[in-house]
């Protein structure tokens, strides 16, 4: 069995509608687990008190806001070379998703710098760099709104995505080789050293894995949406024409 | 049960309360647009349905 095939919208609602269920109990399970576990049952960190707890939401969503840019990278593309409706249906359907978790990230990491760095916002790398990808979010979505054409506006959100994705993958690295700013390094690391300690990242990672079952059933919940309006459009363009 | 989180309570609550109505908007949001869209497609399908019907009976 080929991916390709899942390009058929009727393959797609068939296969959603089935995994749908599942995802969400998955998501409502983790996501559950990890914030109670993380919020109810973690001790306070030695140097930033019970801040410590807005890890949970902080790091899973700027992973997801930067992951979801990435996929909606993904299906642009294959929407560019091979001209999948369901693929540029998908990318279309994440963008809320993806501004929604980088909103979350910006205010999250708002609320736990003035505590900690004594101010709310500075203009570090990986902060404006977030900043500028909440951006590009916003006019992603208002390129999708702005064009009547759908197949117009895949391919011109399509090419917007490439030149956004500079600044998803600058929003991921820029700690690393921007040595500036108040912003530290990644929380999870493969190196003892840096990584967080196990008491914290043991919710955090299933926090994470929260997170990102919630951006699958919702990118999903909302493929299958924009999937029936663009054939009840279809239909309606066809009952204008008869 | 609840956790002391002393000083910084305004800061951590703030931020949960804060990802929990994002969440929640787009949630419900996600879930207004899936019924309408489900509504639209179902009432379009049902009058091409009753108009290749007539055309058949006619």
């Amino acid at each position: 069995m080929s991916i390709w095939e899942y390009a058929n919208p009727k393959k797609f609602m068939q296969t959603s509608a089935w995994a749908l269920p599942w995802v969400v109990g998955l998501t409502v399970l983790c996501l559950g687990t990890g914030l109670v576990w993380g919020f109810f049952f973690t001790p306070d960190d030695y140097k930033q008190g019970s801040t410590v707890k807005i890890i949970y939401i902080h790091v899973p969503a700027a992973m997801m806001a930067i992951n979801a840019w990435v996929m909606m990278l993904v299906t642009s593309l294959i929407w560019i070379v091979r001209r999948h409706h369901v693929s540029a249906l998908a990318a279309k359907a994440a963008a809320p998703v993806g501004m929604t978790f980088t909103l979350i990230a910006l205010i999250t990491g708002a609320l736990w710098g003035q505590p900690m760095w004594g101010t709310w916002w500075a203009w570090d790398p990986r902060l404006t760099s977030f900043l500028i990808l909440f951006l590009f979010y916003l006019g992603y979505i208002a390129l999708w709104a702005a064009v009547d054409d759908p197949d117009t506006a895949a391919d011109l959100t399509g090419v917007l995505c490439i030149v956004g994705s500079v600044f998803a993958l600058l929003s991921r690295y820029a700690v690393n080789f921007w040595n500036q700013g108040l912003h530290q390094g990644a929380s999870l690391s493969m190196d003892e050293k840096e990584n967080v300690s196990d008491v914290f990242w043991l919710p955090l990672l299933v926090c994470i894995a929260g997170f990102v079952l919630l951006f699958l059933t919702l990118v999903l919940i909302r493929t299958r949406t924009e999937i029936r309006t663009r054939r009840a459009h279809a239909l309606m363009a066809r009952e204008r024409l008869a | 049960m609840m956790p002391d989180l002393g000083k910084y309570a305004v800061a951590v609550l703030g931020s949960y309360a804060a990802t929990v109505v994002l969440l929640a908007a787009l949630v419900g949001l996600s879930v207004w647009q899936r019924a309408r869209a489900k509504r639209l497609l179902a009432e379009t399908e049902a009058r091409q349905a009753a108009r290749e019907r007539g055309r058949t009976d006619g």
